[in-house]
């Protein structure tokens, strides 16, 4: 990796607001608002986030059972045929971690794309290197979660990334590349790169850099910051909220930003939504910690500034991390689960005595649970303890047996249980027929700290 | 005039969760500027834990976000051992910040018309919104 901490001093900075929207807050988001924003959007970049925290460690094991599987995003085809005409006629550039364990691959098959759709000549970037499931256990002494070390992972390690900051992709656009598709790198990564490489930020500027992954923060979620997640009838209710676009970030060399959407869909961007985004998934909001940067959220400042237009200055940040967070997918067993129903006078009564039946099952068919649940659905499935203990009887209980085990074959016991209580249960028992195993493998995910200098990313480059 | 009203929280303040690990952090938005003052001196860490009887397992953590209005509760041991691990139907824990809505909150009298009341479901909202979803 070079050092990258210089302005390009190739490149005059653009002073003109700096327009990036997002094409995906998550692998199952919706496809047609990604394509909304490439063709309303005017936008200089469009982002898509595709990896939940497991996302890697399923994909590897779903690659060892499925040797078709491409180990890239499944949707990956769907995303880019609704966005690549729009974004290469517009020159929109493109930012992705739709690469998942298979950057290269991705990025072969969006060559392949733009070839089938007569587009030529267009530069794709791979960028891989998060992946050090190889040498993690050496590099990475203790488990974030337990403090145990992470030897202790050894025997049931699927896989290990290392979560990369923005400044790969940066090297990438300086480079000459149109579409840059990624491995993991952390979510606000994607988007703060386009701005540090079109304003001319240094990775060392703490401020510019806190500003840009804040305002990475507040776009990687998709629809959560306009109005999506946030309709709750008579209280915050927002206009024709199944037809919600993803946002815009009008972002100035100042690391101030407007977030907006396009006119004429649904949704809201108001100061609450803004708000509600800008604490998702944050602890300590003074430090949030990113690989680029920590942000500070804490003086912020929003203002409503137009109909769905939000203005947010002072965002800012503190030095990096002399470590990157590494997560280790592990293999720790199976979930069994099930459910039937009861529906009418006393059908919680006797949900709750197919529930003692089925624990007395359980103990005669000796099931090694290492935890379980049985919840009444409509009444504690959600809230657990804390359901008050008043809540009125429902009409309806929809009983749900899950149990995690070891083996698949103790986590089978769960539906052969349930499939008993169709005909010696209780009196008008509700039971579909089973048409699938019930049983899904359990991919633990545990986090630690490797020295950012151990982790190298590499660039490979497709033309269409 | 001291006296107060008790309200739920949903009144006072609307709520997101966010996951991470075993984690979930619920942050809560006041209103309105002048609610705020009530939800650090009432929702305190302590209570937010109680009220969650045996729900969250370990810590609980509260920031203050003046510049917000908001408070962020970090609840350590709040999904069943993380997402994948988790035996919880709703396992990201996406709706544990509606649980808090039910809090009790007092507020003096002075500051009762900054409450946002539940509106009836207009006829060009929500509910015949939802009626023509498929």
């Amino acid at each position: 990796m070079n050092d990258m901490s210089d302005v390009d001093g190739g490149r005059t900075p653009r002073s003109r607001t700096l327009r990036i929207g997002s094409g995906a807050a998550w692998w199952g988001d919706r496809v047609e608002p990604a394509g909304l924003n490439a063709e309303q959007g005017d936008l200089d970049y469009l982002c898509f986030e595709t990896m939940a925290e497991a996302t890697v460690s399923a994909a590897q094991v779903r690659a060892r059972r499925d040797p078709s599987f491409a180990g890239y995003d499944t949707y990956l085809d769907d995303r880019m045929r609704a966005v690549l005409p729009a974004c290469m006629r517009r020159g929109t550039k493109i930012i992705s971690n739709q690469g998942w364990i298979n950057p290269q691959g991705a990025a072969e098959r969006i060559t392949a794309l733009l070839r089938e759709m007569g587009i030529e000549g267009v530069k794709v970037a791979a960028v891989s290197g998060s992946m050090i499931t190889d040498r993690v256990l050496s590099l990475a002494p203790t488990i974030l979660e337990n403090g145990q070390p992470t030897a202790t992972l050894r025997d049931t390690l699927i896989s290990a990334e290392a979560y990369m900051g923005a400044e790969p992709i940066v090297q990438a656009l300086r480079e000459g590349a149109q579409i840059v598709v990624t491995g993991r790198v952390a979510d606000p990564s994607l988007f703060l790169a386009p701005m540090m490489y079109e304003f001319g930020w240094s990775a060392l500027d703490h401020e510019k850099v806190g500003a840009g992954s804040g305002i990475g923060h507040l776009m990687e979620c998709g629809a959560q910051v306009t109005g999506g997640y946030f309709s709750d009838p008579g209280l915050k209710d927002v206009p024709e909220p199944w037809n919600f676009a993803f946002p815009i970030a009008e972002v100035e060399a100042d690391g101030s930003v407007v977030i907006a959407k396009v006119a004429g869909s649904g949704g809201a961007i108001t100061l609450q939504t803004v708000k509600e985004q800008m604490l998702y998934e944050v602890h300590d909001p003074a430090n949030y910690i990113t690989p680029d940067v920590v942000v500070d959220f804490t003086r912020a400042r929003l203002e409503q500034i137009g109909a769905d237009r939000v203005r947010v200055t002072g965002l800012t940040g503190k030095p990096r991390t002399s470590t990157l967070k590494v997560s280790m997918g592990c293999t720790e067993g199976f979930i069994g689960e099930d459910m039937f129903f009861y529906a009418g006078p006393g059908a919680l009564r006797r949900a709750q005595l197919a529930r003692r039946i089925l624990e007395e099952r359980f103990r005669i068919v000796k099931l090694e649970a290492e935890d379980m649940r049985i919840d009444f659905l409509g009444l504690n499935a959600i809230h657990g303890a804390a359901t008050p203990a008043d809540a009125p009887e429902p009409y309806e209980v929809a009983v749900r047996v899950a149990a995690r085990t070891k083996t698949r074959e103790q986590a089978l016991k769960v539906g052969r249980e349930v499939d008993g209580m169709a005909v010696s249960g209780v009196a008008h028992t509700g039971k579909r027929v089973p048409h699938q195993d019930r049983t899904r493998e359990v991919i633990g995910v545990w986090s630690s700290l490797v020295a950012r200098e151990q982790v190298t990313p590499q660039i490979d480059y497709f033309i269409s | 005039m001291s006296s107060t009203k008790k309200v739920l929280l949903e009144q006072v303040a609307h709520t997101r969760s966010g996951d991470k690990g075993n984690t979930s952090n619920i942050a809560v938005f006041a209103y309105e500027p002048a609610l705020y003052p009530l939800l650090k001196e009432q929702l305190t860490a302590e209570r937010f834990k109680a009220f969650h009887r045996t729900a969250i397992t370990g810590d609980v953590l509260r920031y203050e976000v003046d510049n917000l209005h908001a408070l962020n509760f970090v609840a350590h041991g709040a999904l069943g051992g993380g997402v994948s691990r988790s035996l919880s139907l709703d396992n990201y824990g996406k709706a544990l910040s509606a649980a808090i809505l039910g809090f009790e909150i007092e507020v003096p009298q002075a500051l009762l018309s900054c409450l946002r009341t539940r509106q009836p479901a207009s006829p060009q909202g929500h509910a015949d919104a939802g009626a023509g979803q498929p």
